[in-house]
């Protein structure tokens, strides 16, 4: 310890604390502040490249997911408007069906009709042309017949047994 | 974990700093038996203690046989009633009395006394020189060695720094840099501290690479210690002393004087130990740090020096191998302390100053 004291030199340690101070105070201005800064710029930019990285990946990732939602979404639309056709396509279908029926329903019964209609009218026709015959015929007939005197007789005869027996 | 590749260059730069630093002390420690050489356990540990030392001469190689050195002088500056600059020359490796503006000074154990005009060192009964020490201020051996790795992290980390203009991953040395800011940041400021982190990180990183690069340049053949020496480390323990008190918030105050949770008579006998227990924590930062590599500086250079004391035993080719063997081996371990060493001292400041910042709730 003695030695030790003995050794020590105040000059040294005079210069020794001057020579450091000097140069912890020219690498503090011109060597550690830039170099420090340098790598905290170097590590920030590569930190940040690195969050982009990760958030392109994520943006990528969304926009597959968007990509495959809207993908979805077109199908479900498409098969949407499919079923609407279809089912437009049916009832048009079925309207026509039952359209067409209803037409052919009333073409038939409008037909039946026409035809009840002329048929009234042919037998009305047709009784009255009877008639009309038989009134011929019944006045041929009762012309020939009532030439003869005994024709008349009989003829009158007939016609009153029939009112006898009404 | 460890990279082949790492653990290869490791290895190799462990070699290569190993076969210099036997080979340093060897051509010290070779040539014949007489004169100024290294030869004798004692000498041996007087090398080492001198190595252990700052000094004002900036020496590679010293010839023992003519007693010349091969390095460079540095200048001194002392102040003592006026400021005295000169070449350490006049020293001449402490042989010399050196005069400046009317004073006169002297080398005594690498440390620079007054002295009169003949150089005389009065000594106490223990051997301690009583005389006048002036403050040294002077560009030594040590504050060389700090001045270097200023210099290489200024120039590193600007480089770095400057890399991010052109483009956001750097190239060339910032490659290596930039993994050892971040992992000062993300392991050790971040974890230890918590949210408020950024305030200290400059501190942190500065003392970080600081104790690193002074530890890697002490394992070289220049044959730096600076952090293993006391007024170093005292100086960066004081730092992150000072930075963590200051920035202690009111519950870091009350736990050390008025602990919450327990009986008053508790807390009363808690104040004391807690006061002490802030100085204790940057206390043992610094002995930590010098204790480890002074310790390790004396083991690599002991067992170097085996080539000299075994070398009567087992001839100069076995206590060589030997030597360098385990030489080897310990530089290996030593890479590591230099490295754990810088760690746990910049761990440890951060982890107090987490302690300060931290919020109770």
């Amino acid at each position: 310890m003695e030695q030790l004291i003995n050794d020590f030199s105040p000059g040294l340690f005079f210069m020794q604390l001057f020579i450091f101070l000097v140069l912890l105070l020219l690498l503090s201005k011109f060597a550690w502040k830039p170099i420090l800064n340098s790598l905290k710029a170097r590590e920030g930019s590569i930190a940040d490249a690195l969050q982009s990285a990760e958030n392109a990946k994520e943006e990528m990732a969304k926009l597959q997911a968007d990509n495959q939602k809207l993908l979805q979404e077109a199908r479900q639309e498409r098969d949407k408007l499919l079923k609407e056709a279809t089912d437009i396509a049916n009832k048009i279908k079925e309207e026509a069906k039952s359209d067409a029926a209803k037409q052919a329903d009333r073409m038939i019964s409008d037909a039946k009709n026409a035809i009840e209609v002329e048929k009234n009218a042919a037998l009305k026709e047709v009784t009255t042309k009877v008639a009309e015959l038989s009134l011929e015929i019944a006045e041929k007939l009762i012309r020939k017949n009532l030439s003869d005197d005994k024709a008349q007789k009989a003829l009158a005869e007939d016609f009153m047994k029939d009112l006898k027996l009404n | 974990m460890i990279n082949p590749t790492i653990m290869r260059n490791t290895l190799l730069f462990a070699l290569l700093i190993s076969l210099i630093n036997v080979n340093s002390l060897f051509a010290v420690a070779g040539g014949s038996e007489e004169g100024g050489q290294i030869n004798t356990k004692e000498e041996i540990n007087e090398y080492i203690q001198h190595h252990l030392q700052d000094s004002h001469d900036f020496t590679f190689w010293t010839n023992g046989k003519t007693g010349s050195h091969i390095g460079f002088h540095l200048p001194v500056i002392l102040w003592s009633d006026g400021l005295h600059v000169f070449s350490s020359g006049k020293f001449d490796y402490g042989h010399e009395v050196a005069e400046s503006n009317g004073k006169y000074f002297t080398l005594y154990h690498g440390k620079v006394y007054e002295t009169n005009a003949d150089g005389e060192i009065n000594l106490d009964e223990e051997g301690h020189a009583t005389n006048a020490k002036p403050l040294d201020i002077s560009i030594t051996k040590n504050v060389v060695g700090m001045l270097l790795t200023s210099l290489l992290m200024f120039l590193g980390f600007i480089s770095l720094a400057k890399g991010y203009n052109k483009r956001s991953i750097p190239k060339g040395i910032g490659r290596i840099l930039e993994p050892l800011v971040i992992y000062v940041r993300d392991e050790i400021a971040r974890p230890n501290i918590g949210s408020k982190y950024e305030k200290f990180i400059p501190y942190l990183l500065t003392v970080f690479f600081y104790i690193w690069i002074l530890n890697l340049l002490g394992l070289t053949p220049l044959g730096f210690n600076v952090t293993g020496n006391i007024a170093v480390t005292v100086g960066l323990a004081l730092i992150t002393f000072f930075v963590t008190q200051f920035s202690g918030n009111k519950d870091y105050w009350k736990h050390i004087f008025w602990m919450p949770g327990v009986p008053i008579p508790m807390k009363i006998i808690l104040m004391p130990i807690e006061v002490l227990g802030m100085f204790t924590k940057p206390f043992a930062l610094l002995i930590r740090l010098f204790a480890n590599i002074t310790a390790g500086h004396v083991v690599v250079m002991s067992l170097i020096a085996l080539i000299i004391t075994m070398r009567s035993q087992f001839g100069i080719v076995a206590s060589s191998s030997i030597s360098f063997g385990l030489a080897f081996f310990i530089t290996l371990i030593e890479l590591l302390v230099a490295f754990l060493q810088a760690y746990i001292f910049t761990m440890l400041s951060a982890l107090f100053i987490g302690m300060a910042v931290e919020e109770h709730h």
